[in-house]
């Protein structure tokens, strides 16, 4: 079986006359994590949104699972995209919908399941992510941000998905959330065995949780490798990055804790 | 992996074995539910994972919810690591569910209709309270910068006077044309079978002096600027632009609200003014095109029949209305927490509390004036 899962080749975007992406080629491959990092600007979320397609590509080509997504018919690429869990960067939870109507509406609605099944699930989901049943009925507006990023990431894996986009999923969280947050992703990754593709701005989280890093600069990708290769890579956005002051703090953290 | 060629879920009683096989995954969630449902969990000391194709998290949970968390967790130490790992993570979220239970939101329906009365209520009360407290505030901001000149926000209050009052008289004067045409044309119905058409000259002058042009104006007013000021200080709110004036030393009443009540106080009167020489127009082109009534003669009648007095007795409520606009909008607009859905919601209620006091106010005031002969 093709270890390859999602295929980027030559990507181009563009915005009006603003080229974000030009010859952009990147592989995420099954069960890795896959860290995504650059500096503001660079068009992180904008790879993420081209991918699970929100956003039209201008060029190039993205094959999930082997298919071009923009050469699909609709209900193709719908059963395609059900198997993408995406967590945005404030959640994104529904406002109008309680935690576990938030998590069952997408069961409800893909699978034949009765509300009151789908509802059942959602509370494991919220359980699975560290969610007391509590919570199952409470308002988003209600909840902390780290809840906001459990929850969110509990809808994002509600129908058990094989790749899994996190865009941000640290960012506002405090140190010991964050933490917890990158345990609990990768405690997940083992037991439900997705593949993720993690943009973060979080040293820590990268020092952490991911298998490699791709390093966005330049319009494209300029390297992508494991992170002991990365930061030796010859580039002085990657070298600022990784040896200034919090890069090193972040090695020296996850030297101590392995 | 591929979807179409998944078969189903299946398993078979070995003694005390039960051997599973094919998809278990939420695909097939009734059917491992109804196959569950037949089994007795205790009859089999082992489960088989060997022949199962794929496992999700879904069925993993019937799974262990039918056979118990502890004796799965027991035997998962036996599987690969992967088939472990789900079934321990999942036995473990199963557990935290059972340990606390959700909490129940069914209570009797008569014990539940009673105590939203009393929400209701009290939430009525309180939002009458709070009205009035907000009422206090904004004087008392008035009082403190009326002698100081120097800290009145004239640029501030002419931008509100012109988008509350400039930019809404056209639509004031349309709506109240209109509506003094329709006054006129019911009128002339009316009074035709006693051979009065003429009256209808008062009818639709006394309405609109008295009543129709303030309360349309207001109307009006209610609908596009109290909805107006509750979104644009909802969304200040909750994106902490009111707190961040406030820990800057600045008062939020005096910098915001204030500039706005007064500029309805302003536009108000003007509008109704407008507004009910706007009615009277329609009534008297009316007149002119439909029911034989001459503009003159129209003026004559007018300027005969009817005092000035009843002008006064309508344009004497305008700045009531106005500061009740101004202040549930500006009010609404404080309360908003946090998310947009919260500035929806008061906009809406903004809307709605500040036309059923105008329309309140005007009845009781109609009541008053016409009790006191005025």
């Amino acid at each position: 079986m093709d270890d390859t899962v999602i295929d980027i080749e030559r990507l181009e975007n563009r915005f009006g006359a603003n080229v974000v992406h030009q010859d952009l080629n990147l592989t995420l491959k099954r069960g890795e994590i896959l860290g995504v990092v650059g500096g503001s600007g660079t068009g992180k979320s904008v790879l993420l949104r081209s991918i699970v397609g929100l956003k039209p590509i201008d060029a190039g080509e993205i094959r999930v699972f082997g298919q071009r997504l923009n050469t699909l018919s609709t209900s193709q690429r719908a059963a395609i995209e059900r198997r993408f869990g995406v967590l945005f960067q404030r959640g994104a939870l529904y406002s109008s919908l309680n935690l576990e109507e938030n998590i069952a509406l997408p069961l409800v609605e893909h699978t034949p399941l009765s509300r009151q099944d789908a509802e059942h699930i959602a509370r494991m989901k919220l359980a699975l992510v560290g969610l007391s049943p509590n919570a199952a009925k409470q308002m988003p507006a209600a909840l902390s941000g780290g809840m906001i990023k459990r929850a969110a990431l509990a809808r994002a894996l509600a129908l058990d998905p094989d790749v899994l986009f996190l865009d941000e999923p640290t960012a506002g969280l405090d140190p010991i959330s964050a933490a917890k947050f990158d345990q609990l992703l990768l405690t997940l990754r083992d037991a439900l065995g997705f593949c993720v593709f993690l943009v973060t701005h979080d040293l820590d989280t990268l020092y952490t949780v991911c298998d490699r890093v791709a390093v966005i600069s330049q319009k494209r990708v300029i390297v992508a490798d494991t992170l002991a290769n990365v930061a030796a890579t010859d580039d002085t956005w990657v070298q600022d990055y990784f040896h200034g002051p919090r890069g090193r703090a972040a090695y020296h953290a996850a030297k101590e804790a392995t | 992996m591929d979807d179409h060629a998944s078969t189903p879920a299946h398993s078979k009683p070995d003694s005390e074995r039960l051997v599973l096989s094919g998809d278990w995954t939420l695909l097939h969630f009734t059917r491992i539910q109804r196959q569950l449902a037949k089994l007795d969990p205790n009859r089999f000391t082992t489960l088989c994972f060997d022949d199962v194709t794929r496992l999700d998290t879904a069925a993993a949970q019937l799974l262990i919810e039918w056979y118990g968390p502890a004796r799965m967790q027991a035997l998962s130490s036996m599987l690969p690591v992967k088939r472990k790992n789900l079934l321990i993570s999942v036995a473990g979220a199963v557990t935290t569910q059972r340990q606390e239970p959700p909490p129940a939101n069914a209570s009797k329906a008569l014990t539940h209709g009673v105590a939203l009365v009393g929400q209701q209520v009290e939430s009525l009360y309180l939002q009458q309270k709070y009205l009035l407290g907000f009422l206090g505030l904004v004087l008392s901001a008035l009082a403190r910068t009326l002698w100081r000149p120097s800290r009145w926000r004239v640029t501030a209050t002419v931008s509100h006077i012109q988008q509350t009052g400039l930019n809404a008289v056209p639509i004031v004067m349309l709506l109240t044309f209109m509506v003094g045409a329709v006054v006129a044309f019911l009128g002339a119905t009316v009074l035709e079978s006693f051979g009065a058409t003429i009256y209808t000259v008062n009818l639709v002058v006394f309405s609109f002096l008295r009543e129709f042009g303030v309360l349309l104006a207001a109307i009006m007013l209610a609908g596009r600027t109290a909805s107006a000021f509750t979104a644009q200080l909802g969304s200040m709110k909750s994106n902490e632009e009111i707190d961040a004036l406030r820990t800057q030393g600045l008062d939020p009443i005096e910098l915001l609200v204030l500039p706005r009540v007064l500029a309805l106080w302003i536009s108000l009167p003007l509008l109704a003014f407008i507004g009910t020489l706007s009615g009277m127009l329609g009534g008297a082109v009316v007149g002119v095109v439909a029911l034989d009534i001459p503009l003159s003669q129209f003026l004559r009648i007018v300027e005969r029949d009817i005092g000035v007095s009843h002008f006064f007795a309508g344009i004497v409520k305008a700045p009531l209305f106005a500061l009740v606009i101004a202040l549930i909008g500006c009010a609404e607009g404080f309360k908003v927490s946090g998310s947009a859905q919260s500035v929806g919601e008061h906009t809406t209620s903004s809307v709605v509390q500040s036309i059923f006091m105008v329309i309140l106010l005007d009845a009781l005031a109609a009541l008053y004036f016409m009790e006191m002969g005025w």
